[in-house]
């Protein structure tokens, strides 16, 4: 990684992906940029507004809500998903036919459209037709995701964990088979009980690829929407509606451009934000341990 | 537990340091190990549930679906699958989505593959801040560019086709391929390329003769990665498209007419939309632990 030659007809190679890229990503963001300072009454009517949008956005006690409960959302599933991807991680066939067969099995939900899981979850919890929902019923326990939102909501994180705990099991599974055997022998020399091998040995080894499945599950859970538009719809009430959903119904549904572009910008703001945070915090901490040390 | 063969090595030190006899400690690694196999089967088991119930009501009528709780059909029958396949605006709509999602794997890989080559080897103006912006469309959330992707595909003519869909999918796609790319690119010694270079091959000569066949597993591992995000994602696909070009997850909300749900044939499209994953996942079995780590472990 440090022996890169300095050469910027480098840049050739990059061209071609960064007209593609521009295509689909600068162009769109600077129409939404171009929304968020306006107000577009007509093709030829149109007032510059300034900042009136971002601050009615920020005053908005809805998207204030949906906010505190995405945050809500994404440290729970933070919290379940991390400990659990390791600990099936640890457990998972090393070898053999049936290290494939686990494999294919564990990475089975990544692959499902995102609203086929949705549909999955919804016909897997109803009271009437679904295993989930007629089994809890039948052992007495009122449950019904149309009207509780505790119901609600333990369903949604249910069914993330179902989803994407595949993800941090396969980062870590990877991250455990690049440790050499020699270091296990040195442990069983040493007589290291199980946790001091994974304290010691295991754990700083999967710090490179915890960092990115923590990136990519906060990001992905920030931009939910397909599933739980599927199995909730939001509901009951707005109990389960999270940002994506409040934006693509402002945004489509009511059509308000202004509002909704500047509320796109917040939202991609507030992501970019968190993520650079986290990473520039864990590789400031590596580079404290381990001065030859990156990612 | 970890390995066999150096057991009877770890054996001996243990006689020599450890209180407890051989025969205790086989016997309670054999009841860890247990362990764990148990843990493990009980959470595939659980992961499976949800999956076994679609294909559990995608085998069965209507009526038998809403009648009474079986836990497995009770009268076997395929007429949700053959209902798909034999109506074409059921099975047009993967054909869509195939079709889409092959154009971007393609495209992607083409423009991605390049330019990962020169992330990693050489240094060039605004390197770094070229890669971190291309990280930041991955946190871009697809709803914010719903509106703008309809407008711009709309007035430049390719709305309603499969090739706005798999341009729209490079907005996260390429950034992906060009972060896993990159990982397992670097892995390989910066020696050969000078090498090959000494011997006199030109860049795409070395490129596409020495470079790529080297990486096989890294692109073979990135183009599953491009699948199943484009395989997946229905949001911008939805918006994107009208009806020559509909994606098979749209279709499916058609099974919601105004005399009910038709649950066995959702359930069959469901079921099917999970195949072609399952067949992908197949051939990339054996890298694909290290391509979830984008290359880097």
């Amino acid at each position: 990684m440090n022996n890169k030659v300095q050469n910027n007809r480098a840049w050739l190679l990059v061209l071609p992906m960064l007209v593609l890229v521009a295509f689909s990503a600068l162009i769109p963001l600077m129409t939404v940029v171009n929304y968020s300072v306006q107000d577009v009454l007509g093709p030829n009517a149109r007032f510059f507004t300034g900042t009136e949008w971002f601050e009615s956005i920020l005053n908005d006690s809805a998207l204030r809500a949906a906010f505190v409960r995405q945050i809500l959302f994404s440290l729970t599933i933070l919290a379940i998903q991390v400990p659990l991807g390791i600990g099936i991680a640890l457990i998972m066939p090393k070898r053999g036919w049936q290290a494939s067969a686990v494999l294919i099995l564990i990475t089975l939900p990544l692959l499902i459209p995102w609203n086929v899981v949705g549909s999955i979850w919804q016909i897997f919890t109803r009271g009437d037709i679904g295993l989930m929902g007629w089994g809890l019923r039948e052992i007495g326990i009122n449950y019904n995701i149309t009207r509780n939102a505790g119901d609600a909501w333990a369903t949604i994180i249910l069914m993330d964990v179902w989803h994407w705990t595949p993800l941090v099991a396969m980062l870590c599974y990877s991250g455990l088979r690049s440790i050499p055997e020699a270091y296990y022998q040195a442990a069983r020399i040493d007589r290291a009980s199980k946790w001091a091998v994974f304290r010691y040995i295991q754990l700083p080894k999967l710090t490179n690829v915890l960092v990115i499945a923590v990136l990519l599950r906060f990001m992905h859970s920030f931009m939910i929407y397909a599933e739980p538009f599927v199995l909730t719809g939001g509901g009951p009430g707005s109990s389960t509606t999270f940002l994506s959903q409040s934006l693509a119904t402002m945004a489509i549904g009511q059509q308000d451009l202004g509002p909704s572009a500047a509320f796109s910008i917040i939202y991609f703001l507030v992501i970019l934000l968190v993520s650079w945070v986290f990473y520039t915090t864990i590789m400031h901490m590596q580079k404290d341990k381990n001065p030859h040390g990156g990612a | 537990m970890y390995h066999l063969e150096n057991s009877q090595q770890g054996e001996k030190y243990n006689t020599i340091f450890s209180k407890t006899t051989p025969a205790q400690r086989r016997r309670r690694n054999a009841r860890s190990r247990w362990r764990s196999r148990a843990l493990l089967g009980l959470y595939l088991f659980l992961m499976i549930l949800p999956i076994y119930w679609l294909i559990n009501m995608s085998l069965q009528t209507n009526s038998e679906i809403l009648g009474s709780m079986t836990l497995w059909p009770q009268n076997l029958t395929f007429d949700n699958y053959i209902g798909i396949f034999t109506n074409s605006s059921w099975y047009m709509g993967y054909v869509n989505s195939m079709l889409y999602v092959a154009m971007n794997m393609f495209i992607t890989i083409c423009v991605a593959l390049p330019a990962a080559y020169a992330f990693s080897r050489y240094r060039f103006i605004g390197d770094k801040h070229l890669f971190f912006w291309l990280l930041t469309n991955l946190m871009a959330p697809p709803a914010v560019f719903l509106l703008p992707y309809f407008q711009l595909y709309y007035s430049v003519g390719l709305f309603d086709t499969h090739i706005a869909v798999a341009l729209a999918h490079c907005l996260f796609n390429i950034p992906l391929a060009i972060w896993i790319l990159e990982g397992f690119m670097s892995s390989v010694p910066k020696e050969i390329d000078e090498t090959a270079y000494i011997d006199g091959y030109s860049f795409p000569r070395f490129f596409i003769k020495i470079f790529i066949p080297m990486i096989r597993s890294g692109i073979g591992v990135t183009l599953f990665f491009l699948f199943m995000f484009s395989w997946v994602e229905l949001l911008l696909a939805r918006t994107l498209t009208a009806t020559s070009a509909q994606p098979i997850g749209m279709i499916m909300t058609r099974t919601s007419t105004a005399s009910g749900i038709d649950w066995g044939t959702l359930a069959a499209a469901g079921v099917l939309t999970i195949v072609p994953g399952i067949l992908v996942v197949y051939f990339v079995r054996n890298h694909i632990a290290k391509g979830f780590a984008l290359g880097r472990t």
